[in-house]
């Protein structure tokens, strides 16, 4: 997991202690953050961006830890569709996340790494903290929210409960709520973390070596959740992992399984178990419609913003038929929507990569 | 900027300024734009294309990706003050229904398609004993999306029969406005503006 020596880079510690959903208060709550580009003398021209599950700030800048490039590069930074010579692009670390933000491996009051008692998080916390972050930015009110997956549940829910702070909101391969599958997927990877001796009931700060294994093999199982079936075929099929035949063992004989074992491995190096462990359960607790009697038009009834909507033909994880959904009730407001369903033929993970439709549609809305 | 289509430009000349309007088959948003910009209207679009909507939303405007067949029914009652269905009807799978969507929606609709009994079209058909392919309607019989073909009489008659007021009407032949009478026989295509 991340060493805080590598964690260099902006972050504040919020001046008033953060409401949580769950009747708690969090105390101290740091927020690592990112930013890019210059903000205009009103400050009208800035873009928050959300990250997903195993995201963070590290849009467009490199990795402190990987050092690979930031997860959005392709499309945040000057003369990029989220254009940093226009505007100024600020991406905050979740809270509940390991990048400099506070999480369940922050110190917690008794001096000590919080773990599991660190207090359980909804997504619509992780908003309320990163408006408090606008607020000691002096951000009145943004250009737009920006976010893919999780990313874009926040940006919904962000729409939903300050719908004054934003004039735009693009939510991407997103839902307003977290289905039975996801669920249960995101249960898996619980277990598999959980399962392993290492965990300590959360309390392996310090103490020896953390449940790298379980957090490896959740992260597999998450994977293929983030790829299209047709996206794996075409690109390792059953081909053979650096041999001839089958080694009748139980090696990675197959392409897929030696890049998921790395995937998983790889995942260790960068994210805190227990961190994955709070933010997989936000997302479970997501439900837009939920905060507001059942109906997801009532969530967005005092909404003033444009909202724009994108869906992948290939995403199994958060379909098209869930961003219609929060199109239907964004009709029932009148609130302006765009929607598209997008082509692409790598399931979820589609908009973090190549797709020049999406490239036009986020240009074309932030206008 | 190109003109627009005859029919589009007599739809964007009678929608009311300042009226929120829903474009069902929007395209690239040609008439949204000249509503936004004209008429100051509050555009809104549906299109089913999606290099289409995401040329829409590229020029800002608000479009969402759906089938009016099938997606018209999430939209609520009086949405809109007006809904538009130009050169669509006929491409529907039931176009009594969806004229019952526009009306639903919107509280008056403009509705535009080719006249099939438009004498050339009979002639062509007397004549040659085929399925007619013209300028209006230019795809073979096998492949052409216009699948409930329509003609002006055949028009009033379902308005008729579904209680649909006629405000006004326009008929053209060439791009070129010609007058109401024998409608039916002259026009190449019409532009019905209704309310319930």
């Amino acid at each position: 997991m991340a060493s805080a020596s590598a964690l260099e880079g902006k972050s504040l510690v919020l001046p008033d202690p953060l409401p949580l959903d769950s009747g708690q208060r969090l105390e101290n709550v740091r927020l690592a953050f990112e930013t890019y580009g210059e903000p205009a003398a009103d400050k009208r021209n800035a873009i928050l961006i959300f990250h997903a599950l195993s995201g963070d700030q590290h849009v467009a800048s490199v990795h402190p830890i990987t050092g690979k490039p930031g997860w959005w590069d392709r499309m945040v930074g000057p003369g990029k569709p989220i254009d940093t010579s226009r505007y100024y692009v600020i991406c905050a670390n979740v809270i509940g996340g390991c990048m400099g933000s506070t999480g369940p491996a922050s110190e917690g009051p008794d001096g000590k790494p919080w773990a599991m008692r660190f207090p359980v998080i909804t997504i619509r916390d992780m908003v309320r903290s990163q408006i408090a972050l606008l607020d000691a930015l002096g951000i009145e009110k943004l250009h737009a929210v920006v976010g893919g997956s999780m990313g874009g549940m926040l940006a919904l829910s962000f729409a939903s409960n300050f719908p004054g702070r934003t004039e735009r909101v693009l939510a991407i391969a997103t839902t307003a709520r977290h289905s039975a599958q996801n669920i249960a997927f995101h249960e898996v990877g619980r277990q598999a973390v959980m399962a392993d001796p290492n965990w300590q009931g959360g309390d392996y700060y310090g103490h020896g070596k953390g449940p790298e294994k379980g957090l490896a093999v959740a992260r597999m199982a998450a994977h293929i959740t983030y790829l299209s079936e047709a996206g794996l075929t075409d690109k390792f099929g059953r081909r053979l992992q650096d041999r001839e035949a089958k080694s009748f063992g139980f090696d990675a004989d197959f392409q897929i399984e030696s890049y998921l074992r790395h995937q998983g491995i790889a995942f260790t190096d960068r994210f805190d178990a227990n961190a994955y462990l709070y933010i997989t359960r936000a997302m479970d607790y997501f439900d837009l419609a939920e905060e507001h009697g059942g109906r997801l038009a009532a969530a967005f009834a005092r909404s003033t913003a444009r909202f724009c909507l994108v869906s992948f033909d290939t995403d199994w994880l958060y379909p098209t038929a869930e961003s219609k959904h929060v199109v239907h009730a964004l009709n029932a407001v009148a609130a302006p929507v765009s929607f598209v369903e997008l082509s692409a033929p790598y399931g979820h993970d589609s908009f973090l990569l190549e797709c020049r439709p999406l490239d036009r549609v986020i240009k074309g809305f932030l206008g | 900027m190109r003109p627009l289509r005859a029919d589009l430009a007599v739809i964007a000349a009678n929608v009311l300024p300042g009226s929120s309007v829903l474009d069902v088959g929007c395209g690239e948003g040609e008439l949204m734009e000249v509503l936004q910009r004209e008429r100051q209207c509050d555009a809104r679009g549906m299109e089913i294309d999606a290099e289409a909507v995401e040329r829409c939303v590229a020029r800002g405007l608000s479009v969402v990706q759906g089938d009016a067949d099938r997606d018209l029914a999430d939209y609520p009652d009086d949405a809109f003050d007006c809904a538009i269905l130009s050169q669509t009807l006929q491409t529907a799978a039931r176009p009594d229904a969806m004229l019952d969507q526009l009306l639903r929606i919107g509280r008056r609709a403009f509705v535009s398609f080719p006249n099939f009994a438009y004498w050339r079209m009979r002639f062509s058909l007397l004549t040659k004993g085929r399925m007619p392919v013209t300028r209006h309607l230019p795809v073979s019989w096998y492949e052409t999306q216009n699948i409930h073909h329509v003609t002006v009489l055949d028009f009033l008659e379902l308005l008729r029969a579904k209680g649909v007021r006629v405000e006004k009407s326009w008929f053209f032949t060439h791009e070129r406005e010609i007058g109401g009478r024998r409608a039916n026989w002259r026009a190449e295509h019409a532009v019905f503006q209704l309310s319930r």
